[in-house]
């Protein structure tokens, strides 16, 4: 391999290579007239209302996976992030905190497929930075995103605001992503077809917004599954939660794999589902509109909030029994089998 | 891949199954009918399914000893995490291990220290390791009953015909029949058939359990992992009762023939032979372990490393023990739920996730 193959400390310098990093290889990728100017920081107008700000930091290994990468990932959690409250994404800003030794071509292909899911998802990467740490500090490539969007009047959303009737809506099959990842590490060894179903969901909010649905909250089930986000708004909201497992979509190959595996398919990740609490009166436009959407054709209504008081989650099974859906405690690590 | 789950699956099946089981439990006419589940996954799965709360109020299942993690004793885990501090070695591990408390720290805690711990699915994958690192020494620690131990076997052979120099094993695999007698001689436990393990079985064959109805007089039935499965074989145990003929019977007849998988039981007998093994909880039982035959001892840690015996023990006030022979439910235990929870296990029991406490805790309705 040669030099010009990799990442060295050199490119984090801040001398010359620093600046080839950012003018050869991330502009291209995010090119846009904001970026362009290579300030110090982003400069944008913007028009009365509400602001919604996140932040996440990515470090999933492996880097590339079936169905997406750690760039597709930190494009999507971000806008997702902002997604659910409401918010249209309109910016986002990119942190890479990148191992000495790293490979040019795999960092290509990581902001490749950034850039195309910041085109679909109609946000600019308006300010970024680069980091380069000697070897064995970091594990390849750290990503971290910050996102800001705008919440269109009289949307108000929170995990708090869920109440009893509200029907828990969500928008496709669970457990792809976690799956997907978990086939690919290292001393893992299974076959399987899973992809990950990583996807920015801002386009489906909005659509349920302009059919006139308005949830009271939204979530997007990531680390944890669905599990842990439907006790997290069980929590917020002080209210218990009835689902139903015949309802939940899953796929048969997550399934199989999750019962090789011991894992429980609702503890599993996602990164591009989202559960929607909405009223009763609005469910069905809601659905209609998430399943008119790319990344919604499986949507389903999945359970109802059926009283307030006692925050916990409830599952009737497929056979008709009842059990107790608790939140997921530490990794999910598979059984001895 | 099996993309055939859901066909032994079906809601309706289910119904008729639990009217059935409500008829011969009436018929049966007790106050308590015990059935025991000895395999952790089974246990799990009668959790998710909801079973406990479909079956009538006069039929009792309790866990068994089936939970390879749970029933692995401080000591071994002491050894492995003594090895794993060593200076050059990769510490190779099923995923469940991790988290399991020896006396004084877990591999969990270990490998945040900065030892090279590394969850493997198969003991393969650790000998993977092994060829990739040749400056390493890998070991893994062999665990599981008679699923993993064919495996692990035929890894050993492998490395043996390969000439691998720098794999070894912490041989503590246990053999499931040993432990079912274990159970079975428990004073004071009365139980009135036997859900077998279904994956254990497929290697071992049904024929391995003929000594429970001939010497204990109670049915035993291997059974599938399937809602339906449960429910059947909760069915054939009543039906079994009402008879009065207690026998094994395979209702998991689409994987498990009575003599087993022989090509899986003949490299077993090549590389391990029986030996007296320490569970937790339930002490040591004869001929329930599995040790290197003296062909494949290169690859025993015994060889390699100098382990002194740590001064090891169980946690205190945990009932595990109790638990794992079916004589305490987890809700008897005064740790249950407070001291022990799965955030903070102070008990094997509650640590993973087949495990009996953890599956009352996460999906035991009794709970809230």
């Amino acid at each position: 391999m040669r030099e010009k193959d990799i990442i060295t400390l050199a490119h984090g310098s801040g001398g010359k290579a620093a600046h080839e990093l950012i003018s050869r290889f991330f502009l291209p990728f995010f090119d846009n007239p904001i970026l362009r100017n290579l300030d110090d920081q982003g400069v944008f107008a913007i028009k009365e209302g509400r602001l919604a700000l996140t932040t996440d930091t990515y470090v999933v290994s492996p880097l590339f996976f079936r169905g997406g990468d750690i760039g597709r990932l930190a494009i999507c959690g971000t806008v997702n992030d902002l997604a659910v409250c409401g918010a249209t994404p309109l910016f986002l800003s990119a942190g890479f905190v990148i191992e000495e030794g790293f490979r040019v071509d795999a960092l290509q292909r990581i902001l490749a497929s950034m850039k195309d899911a910041a085109c679909e998802a109609s946000v600019s990467v308006i300010t970024a930075d680069t980091k380069v740490v000697e070897k064995g500090a970091c594990d390849g490539l750290f990503i971290n995103t910050s996102g800001i969007g705008m919440v269109p009047e009289g949307i108000e959303m929170s995990s708090k605001f869920v109440r009893p009737g509200d029907c828990v809506l969500l928008s496709g099959t669970i457990g792809d992503h976690g799956i997907a990842v978990v086939s690919e590490r290292e001393g893992i060894s299974f076959e399987t077809d899973v992809r990950s179903d990583c996807a920015p969901l801002a386009g489906m909010v909005e659509a349920m917004l302009v059919a006139g649905a308005r949830p009271h909250a939204m979530r997007d089930p990531t680390r944890g599954g669905l599990a842990t986000t439907l006790n997290e708004i069980a929590i917020a909201s002080k209210v218990e939660i009835e689902i139903e497992e015949e309802r939940i979509p899953l796929n048969a190959s997550v399934r199989s794999a999750c019962e090789l595996l011991g894992f429980d398919p609702l503890h599993v990740a996602n990164e591009g589902k989202l559960v929607a609490f909405v009223p009763e009166a609005d469910a069905e436009k809601a659905l209609k509109a998430m399943r008119a959407s790319k990344y919604g054709r499986s949507a389903a209504l999945i359970g109802r909030v059926v009283s307030a008081g006692e925050p916990r989650v409830f599952m009737k099974t497929r056979i008709g029994g009842r059990r107790f859906v608790d939140m997921l405690v530490g990794e999910q690590f598979p059984r001895i089998c | 891949m099996p993309k055939f789950v859901e066909e032994f699956e079906r809601p309706e099946d289910a119904r008729v199954l639990i009217r059935r089981i409500q008829e011969l439990a009436r018929v049966v006419g007790r106050d308590r009918v015990q059935f025991m589940e000895v395999c952790g996954t089974h246990t799990v799965a009668i959790f998710r399914y909801g079973i406990r709360d479909l079956i009538p109020g006069n039929i009792r299942l309790l866990s068994g000893p089936g939970c390879p993690v749970c029933v692995t004793p401080s000591q071994s885990i002491d050894e492995f995490i003594a090895i794993s501090r060593m200076p050059g070695v990769i510490a190779a591990v099923f995923g469940d291990m991790m988290r399991v408390p020896g006396t004084d720290s877990s591999l969990e805690i270990e490998k945040a220290k900065g030892a090279d711990v590394r969850i493997v699915y198969s003991s393969l994958d650790a000998l993977k390791m092994a060829r990739e690192n040749p400056w390493k020494d890998v070991v893994f620690f062999a665990v599981g009953f008679e699923t993993t131990a064919p495996t692990i076997a035929a890894t050993l052979a492998t490395a043996a015909d390969s000439g691998i120099k720098n794999f070894y094993v912490l041989p503590a695999n246990k053999l499931i029949p040993p432990a079912m007698a274990a159970v079975l001689e428990t004073e004071g436990l009365a139980l009135d058939g036997l859900i077998c393990p279904g994956h254990v079985s497929a290697i071992i064959g049904s024929r391995a359990y003929e000594f429970i109805p001939a010497k204990y007089r109670i049915g035993a039935v291997v059974t599938g992992f399937q809602s339906t499965d449960i429910l059947q074989s909760i069915y054939l145990l009543l039906r079994q009762i009402v008879d009065g003929s207690p026998r094994v019977e395979t209702q998991y007849s689409r994987l498990v023939v009575p003599e087993g998988n022989l090509a899986a039981l003949g490299v077993m007998d090549e590389v391990f032979e029986p030996c007296d093994s320490a569970w937790r909880g339930l002490g040591v039982i004869p001929s329930s372990g599995l040790k290197l035959r003296p062909q494949f001892a290169e690859f025993g840690v015994l060889q390699k490393f100098d382990l002194k015996s740590p001064e090891s023990r169980e946690a205190y006030g945990c009932l595990c023990g109790e638990i794992l022979r079916g004589k305490k439910e987890p809700l008897d235990c005064p740790l249950f739920g407070k001291a022990c929870t799965p955030e903070s296990p102070v008990g094997a029991c509650m640590v993973t996730t087949e495990g009996t406490c953890q599956a009352h805790y996460r999906y035991g309705v009794e709970r809230t």
